[in-house]
This record gives C-alpha cells, sequence and structure tokens, in this order.
C-alpha cells in the first residue's frame, strides 16, 4: 500500500517538474534575448567580442550609455519621441473615445470596417502620398508630418479598444439621464465617460506603445533634428566597426520604457489585446 | 487577465467579428457627431492616399521630375520585372513560415499558460515581451546574435555539438533566420488569442470524457482542438496579414539581403519609393500588395466562417 501511495506522489512529483520545465522553455527565450541585451549594454568593447562570449560582465560599466548621449543628440531623440508619441496618442483619445461610444451606442459596424482597413494596409502605402504631400505643403523637417501618420496608428486601436468597451458598459445609466433630460452628450461625459476609465487607460497604454515603436514613419519623414527614438538607435548601427557595446545601450533605453510598462500593466494589455487582436504595424 | 474577463472579451470580439464581417445596417443617426472626427480624420489619411496612389501609378514620375501620364504602364512593367516577381514568391514563403511556426507555438503556449501555477502573471508578462518590445531594437539585438564569428548563437550551436550557420549572410538561411526572429515575437499574439478561446471552453465535454477514460492527446484532438479552432482562424488571419507586411525586422537585420535574398515586397516596394524615387512604378506594386493582402484575409476570413462553431 505504501509503495503504491510513494510511487503515485512520485509521479505527481515528476508530472509537476515536467511541467515546470515546459514552462521554462517557453519563456527562456524571451528572457534570453533580453538578458543577453542586458548584458552588452554593460559590458566593455573587449568583453563584448570576446569568444567564448562572456555572460556576466565582469566589471559592469555604464560607459556604453554615456557614450549614446555623448556621441548623438540622444536626449533631443527622446524628446522627440515623447512629442509625437504623446500628442498622437492623446489626440487619438480625444477623437477616438467619442467615435467607439458612437459605433457601440448605434451598433454602426460598418465603420468600424474602416478601422480594420487601417489595419490591414501596409504602413508603406500611405507613405508615399503623404510624403508628397509634406513636401508641397513645406512640413518637412518639422514633427507635423509625424504626429500626423502616429495617427494611422493610435486612431484605430483607441476606437476598436472603445468599441469593445462600451458595448459591455450597462445602458441603463445613461437612459435614466437622457429621460431626466440629459442631452446625449451629457449622457456620455458624465455618465458613460467616467465609467470607461478601465478601457480608456488599456487603450492609450496600447495606442502609446505601438506609436513609440513605430519605425517606419520616422525612417522616411524625419529628418537629422526629427529622429524619433526607433530611427536614432537604427542610426547608431555602423557597419564599419562592430560597436555592439553603445548599440545595445541605445537599444535598451529606447524599449526599457516599454518592457517596465508591459510587465506592470501585463493584465490590462492581455484584456485590451484580445479584445480584437489588435496591433500597430 | 482572469478566466472570466478573458470569456466576456472573446465573446465580445467574435460577436463584432461576426457583426463586422456579417453587417448591420447603421441605425441611431443622432451618434453621428461622436464618430463624424474620427471619421473625417480617418477617410483623410486613409482615403486620400488611395486615391492618389491610384493616380499615381498611372502616371510615369519620378520624384522631382516631370511626371507624364502613362496609362497602364507602371502595371504592365510589374509584369515583366523578374525581381518584383521574386520578390512576391519570397514574401508568399516567408508569411507561410512566419504564420505556420507561430501558431503551432502559440497553441502550445496557451496549453501551458492555460493551467494554474504559481506567478502565472509574471511570466505571461515576461512571455508577451517580444511582442511589446521596440522591433528595432529587438532587431539589433538579434543583428549581433547571428554574428558568424562572434555572435552567442554559434556558440550556443558549437557548443552543443552542432555545426555553426551563417544565419542571415547566407542566402539559403537568409528567410528561415528572419522568421525565427518574427516567430520569437509574434508567438505572444497567438498565445493570448487562443489562451482567450482556451478560457471559453465548456467544461462537460471534459468531464464525460475523463469518465469515459479518454487520453490527454485524445481530449486535446478530439475536443480542445476543434473548440478554439475559430481562435486559431482569427490568429491565422492576423498573422497572415502582419508576416505578408513584416518591415521592421528585414529592415533591421538584412535590409533584403544578401543580395536580395530576403527582398520581400515591402522591401522592394521601399527600394522603388524612398531610394529609387519611382513614385509611379511603386504606387503601382501598392495597388498589387494591397490587393494581395486583401485577397489573403478574405480567403481566410471565408475559410473561418465555416470553421464558426454554434454559438
Amino acid at each position: 500500500m505504501v509503495g503504491v501511495r510513494a510511487r503515485r506522489r512520485l509521479r505527481r512529483l515528476a508530472g509537476r517538474a515536467g511541467f515546470a520545465f515546459a514552462v521554462l522553455v517557453m519563456i527562456s527565450p524571451a528572457l534570453m534575448v533580453f538578458l543577453w541585451m542586458i548584458s552588452l549594454s554593460l559590458k566593455t568593447e573587449i568583453e563584448n567580442i570576446a569568444y567564448p562570449p562572456v555572460f556576466v560582465p565582469e566589471t559592469p560599466t555604464l560607459d556604453n550609455f554615456r557614450h549614446v548621449f555623448e556621441a548623438s543628440p540622444f536626449g533631443r531623440y527622446i524628446v522627440n519621441s515623447l512629442i509625437v508619441t504623446g500628442s498622437a496618442t492623446l489626440f487619438a483619445l480625444a477623437i477616438g473615445v467619442p467615435a467607439g461610444y458612437g459605433i457601440a451606442k448605434a451598433k454602426a459596424y460598418r465603420l468600424a470596417v474602416l478601422v480594420l482597413i487601417a489595419r490591414i494596409t501596409p504602413n508603406l502605402s500611405y507613405l508615399i502620398p503623404l510624403f508628397i504631400l509634406f513636401q508641397f505643403l513645406g512640413l518637412t523637417g518639422t514633427l507635423w508630418p509625424l504626429v500626423m501618420t502616429h495617427l494611422v496608428i493610435t486612431v484605430p486601436i483607441v476606437v476598436w479598444v472603445m468599441i469593445g468597451f462600451f458595448e459591455t458598459l450597462h445602458p441603463d445609466l445613461e437612459e435614466a439621464a437622457l429621460i431626466d433630460g440629459a442631452t446625449l452628450w451629457q449622457a456620455f461625459r458624465y455618465i458613460a465617460l467616467p465609467l470607461a476609465r478601465p478601457g480608456i487607460v488599456v487603450a492609450a497604454i496600447l495606442a502609446f506603445i505601438f506609436s513609440w515603436n513605430n519605425f517606419i514613419f520616422g525612417v522616411v519623414l524625419a529628418g537629422r533634428e526629427t529622429r524619433t527614438l526607433p530611427v536614432a538607435v537604427y542610426n547608431v548601427l555602423t557597419f564599419e566597426q562592430i560597436s555592439w557595446g553603445p548599440l545595445a545601450a541605445a537599444a535598451l533605453v529606447v524599449t526599457l520604457p516599454v518592457l517596465i510598462l508591459t510587465i506592470f500593466v501585463q493584465r490590462e494589455i492581455l484584456t485590451g489585446l484580445t479584445a480584437g487582436g489588435i496591433k500597430g504595424g | 487577465m482572469s478566466a472570466q474577463a478573458a470569456l466576456v472579451d472573446t465573446r465580445r470580439s467574435h460577436a463584432l467579428w461576426r457583426r463586422v464581417s456579417g453587417g448591420a445596417a447603421a441605425r441611431g443617426r443622432p451618434y453621428a457627431l461622436f464618430v463624424l472626427p474620427a471619421l473625417v480624420l480617418m477617410a483623410a489619411v486613409i482615403v486620400f492616399p488611395w486615391l492618389f496612389t491610384g493616380f499615381m501609378s498611372l502616371h510615369e514620375w519620378k520624384l522631382s521630375q516631370a511626371r507624364s501620364f502613362a496609362g497602364l504602364d507602371n502595371y504592365l512593367r510589374l509584369l515583366g520585372d523578374e525581381r518584383f516577381q521574386w520578390a512576391a514568391l519570397r514574401t508568399l514563403y516567408y508569411a507561410a513560415l512566419a504564420v505556420v511556426a507561430p501558431l503551432v507555438l502559440g497553441t502550445v503556449a496557451a496549453l501551458i499558460f492555460h493551467r494554474r501555477f504559481p506567478f502565472r502573471g509574471f511570466l505571461r508578462g515576461v512571455f508577451i515581451l517580444p511582442m511589446m518590445a521596440t522591433p528595432v531594437a529587438v532587431g539589433l539585438v538579434w543583428t549581433m546574435m547571428f554574428h558568424p564569428q562572434l555572435g552567442v548563437l554559434n556558440y550556443l550551436l558549437t557548443s552543443i555539438g552542432l555545426p555553426a550557420s551563417l544565419w542571415v549572410y547566407d542566402p539559403g538561411t537568409v528567410i528561415p533566420s528572419l522568421v525565427m526572429v518574427e516567430t520569437w515575437q509574434w508567438t505572444p499574439l497567438v498565445m493570448l488569442i487562443v489562451l482567450g478561446g482556451l478560457a471559453a471552453l465548456p467544461t462537460e465535454p471534459y468531464e464525460s470524457a475523463q469518465l469515459d477514460g479518454a487520453s490527454a492527446w485524445a481530449m486535446f484532438r478530439h475536443i480542445t482542438f476543434p473548440l478554439v479552432l475559430p481562435f486559431l482562424m482569427v490568429a491565422a488571419i492576423i498573422r497572415t496579414i502582419d508576416a505578408v507586411k513584416s518591415f521592421d525586422i528585414i529592415f533591421v537585420i538584412s535590409q533584403g539581403g544578401p543580395g536580395t535574398a530576403s527582398e520581400t515586397l515591402n522591401l522592394f516596394l521601399y527600394l522603388q519609393a524612398f531610394a529609387f524615387y519611382d513614385v509611379g512604378y511603386a504606387s503601382a506594386v501598392v495597388a498589387v500588395f494591397f490587393a494581395l493582402i486583401v485577397t489573403l484575409s478574405l480567403t481566410l476570413l471565408y475559410l473561418r466562417q465555416r470553421t464558426q462553431w454554434s454559438a
């Protein structure tokens, strides 16, 4: 009897160990790449091109980060990115939240198709006409073209997430307000909007991240002074010499805010992303 | 995300998908003003470029040069352009790999993350990092990892006794290597969608199957898989659209090279438009490219409609 129980316990333990191993295998590619990125950014150039590779830096140094900020106006690029992504996100919220509300209330799903079309179209295909338009308007060299094109990413995300969110809100309170003589706008502004705050947060986070990450608009439209961070990082890449430390440091500076945000608000991100499986790109 | 939230969410997105594809008459004019600003903006940034692209594609037009009407010349030129045809074939090859691999791995990951275990929320957060990270930044790290002499990947391969690879520096392995990065990046999205599907599954079939002594594989094959199939189709549609449009990773890691070995349609388009400034020809590429994406999505949407479970 004892033997059977022990064997059963052993088998359960083995099953658990196997499952833990499966989890480890699943998350290790993600974990390894980011740890390697951190490792590269903290090592000296000698350690970075050593073979066999040095995994844990012997004497961690912040020189690579210092180098990035000294060799290029990286601070300015950070400000550029904040302006472009910040304005594109705020503007998208301003027009996208009411639009999501209107579409959900009027059940005007044909309009939602427009959002899907924006999702399907390759970004490059907007870029040729807009590039010519911005040249014609004399806007090249300013941040305006970037803010405007980033709306192509942020507005669909906000509208799509908000449609889903407003659909789940119970209409009772708004209907009561309308019966009491409130206008549609008042019902939206004072009743639906405060209730939708969690949805707005999700929409804002997702819009911010995918706008922050965008590369293609910047690479075509940005000049030397108006680069956003992903474009600036790409330009750190030099093919003549291998300078992996500064490159990894620059890459880390760009993506670290997003990584930290993801870990802290992963639950909210998941809710937003599963609602229709949206992302920019 | 709690199981319940996932349930509500996936049902909702399901309903939304159905209504978007099925269509419902627009009603409720009083809400028009809510939608108008967004509508005008989207029309401006989507409809204007389309019309203008169509216009440009009918012209012989290099930037900073005079343009002249050319009729369908640009499209005829595409028909005879071998570089374009190779790019189209390469795009399909790339997309096929970059759809199948994340679908398989994402399903496995979803089955794992569907079970309860300690630190599940945090580990799931780590797992989805690749898809939230800035593509250019991770592209650069992968470039360093792919380095044939000093890269960490070849070190890992040789240390377990496998031959080193040239990765993105060899025309034969460049596309699978890039797909590896793309898979690393987008498996989490498939995982999330399938996870939503798993959370919405009923428990009764499992209970009766367990009573009948069904094996774990039999339960997956005959219960889980058919029920999750609609979600897999959604994931397949999204992955197909994204894989065909893939740009950042390829542009950063291989620039379409070596030679033109990883030049997909998007890279070809970029080159025509912003390296050669041949906007007339590039616009014709856009038109064909867009038609390809729409055809692929509609085909998958049709397949999805047929796999709809009665819910």
